[in-house]
């Protein structure tokens, strides 16, 4: 088992790199969150945006990952070598999933208990907090899981634009022609994957009304 | 209480209710009847002011809805609705109590009104008062909704085929016990149904809606006497 006996002696290179890829899926993801939520929550709000936005988002999800790092390669500001633009394209990436169940969640709300709460005198703000955001709750976590696990595979291939994280040994072993390399990398992505995935599911079934 | 001065709703051209000119006096009991989409469920909803009139005014204690605070009316006027109508993530207390929560009551004084209201409607506060909607019987369900609509002690009562759903025998023991509560708190009452039967039970006065307007106006004598053939085909169909 050479993928063993690599891995172990590079323990410590395995980790960094680890703790890398979860910062920049962290990172990407907290950012996708905040801006996702408001802008599927306005979406709500004015229908008439809903075409066009889901449309953007749906656009930049079927760009080619590695393409979308190149395009942001030569944009000032945006752009460059490193963690940042990888941020950038995370982000792109995550938001279609947290802006669409968002949106989904909250239109979804049966429309008798929106009708109640606001034949009851509730404020558009108290519909919001305290009927259509907890009822959306389950639908939206389930979308920023999506969200997570895509952002923990494509941030592999942010190492080919010098951000770090496990594709530094993906890129490695496709060079060098090793699985052993390659396995040192994409076997702890999985393992991310599958994790970050379990956890958010237990949160999303916790914060689930129906199971109250 | 209620008055409604040529008030009409149009909507893409078609007139789903008007123009309608009737008013609901305090303390009276009146059911509006008739057949799917012939209006009442509109009429209704242009008291509470979720819905506006396209044309007339809709007069609330005296004053028109449209000068209103839309959330301050909203919150004078209990509103039922069929059991679905329930916040499915609150349990039965705090259902029951949001209307004085919105209100801004201290929680002692909220939890009072909840453990009389459930007394009032029926439900046991130990076995129910932390139970969730999912986890009652239709029957429960709507008792629940008409403690909801009563929480905040309202001077008028809106209900929306708020029995609909419910089995024949259920649904007559809470006809009696609704009737028999409204009258005992002097609420004005505006009841909307399909029901012949229910409005006879219940109403001091039936309105009978056809295709958007007014077609009977009177007490349930009156409509049981009525020799209008629209109101005898509506009669003899229950």
């Amino acid at each position: 088992m050479r993928f063993i006996d690599f891995f172990l002696t590079n323990r410590g290179e395995v980790a960094r790199l680890a703790i890398e890829h979860l910062a920049l899926v962290g990172v990407s993801t907290g950012i996708a969150i905040a801006i996702g939520l408001p802008v599927g929550i306005a979406l709500t709000r004015r229908p008439r945006l809903r075409g066009p936005v889901l449309g953007l988002a749906n656009v930049f999800q079927t760009i080619p990952s590695l393409a979308l790092f190149g395009f942001l390669i030569p944009l000032p500001f945006l752009g460059g070598i490193g963690a940042r633009t990888a941020i950038i394209a995370l982000v792109v990436y995550a938001l279609l999933p947290i802006i669409r169940n968002t949106y989904t969640g909250i239109a979804g709300v049966d429309p008798a208990v929106r009708d109640a709460a606001e034949g009851m005198g509730m404020t558009g703000r108290q519909r919001l907090w305290l009927v259509e955001l907890p009822l959306a709750v389950p639908t939206m976590l389930a979308g920023i899981r999506v969200a997570t696990v895509i952002g923990v595979g494509v941030a592999t291939i942010a190492a080919a634009i010098g951000a770090g994280g496990l594709g530094v040994f993906i890129f490695r072993g496709v060079a060098m022609v090793d699985n052993a390399v390659i396995l040192a990398g994409a076997v702890p992505a999985a393992v991310m994957a599958l994790v970050l995935d379990g956890l958010l599911h237990l949160l999303e079934r916790r914060l689930d009304w129906r199971r109250a | 209480m209620i008055a409604f001065r040529d008030a009409s709703v149009v909507l893409g051209g078609r007139t789903v209710a008007g123009p309608l000119r009737f008013s609901v006096a305090p303390g009276e009991f009146v059911v509006l009847l008739g057949r799917s989409g012939s209006g009442k469920t509109t009429t209704l909803r242009l008291i509470n002011a979720l819905i506006k009139p396209t044309a007339g005014v809709v007069e609330v204690a005296g004053r028109d809805t449209s000068a209103w605070d839309p959330v301050s009316l909203r919150r004078s006027i209990g509103y039922v609705i069929q059991e679905i109508g329930l916040f499915p993530h609150f349990p039965v207390s705090r259902n029951v109590g949001i209307v004085p929560e919105l209100a801004g009551w201290t929680a002692d004084r909220i939890a009072r009104r909840v453990s009389d209201l459930l007394e009032l409607v029926g439900l046991s506060e130990a076995e129910f008062a932390h139970r969730y909607p999912h986890e009652l019987s239709g029957g429960q369900r709507q008792r629940v909704g008409v403690a909801r609509a009563l929480a905040a002690d309202p001077p008028v009562l809106l209900c929306d085929e708020p029995f609909g759903a419910l089995d024949p025998l259920t649904r007559a023991e809470l006809q009696v016990e609704f009737e028999a509560l409204a009258r005992q708190l002097g609420k004005t009452v505006v009841f909307v149904t399909h029901d012949v039967g229910e409005a006879l039970r219940l109403g001091d006065r039936i309105v009978l809606f056809d295709n958007g307007s007014v077609r009977f106006d009177g007490d349930r004598m009156a409509f049981r006497t009525s020799v209008d053939a629209y109101v005898r085909a509506f009669r003899d169909s229950g």
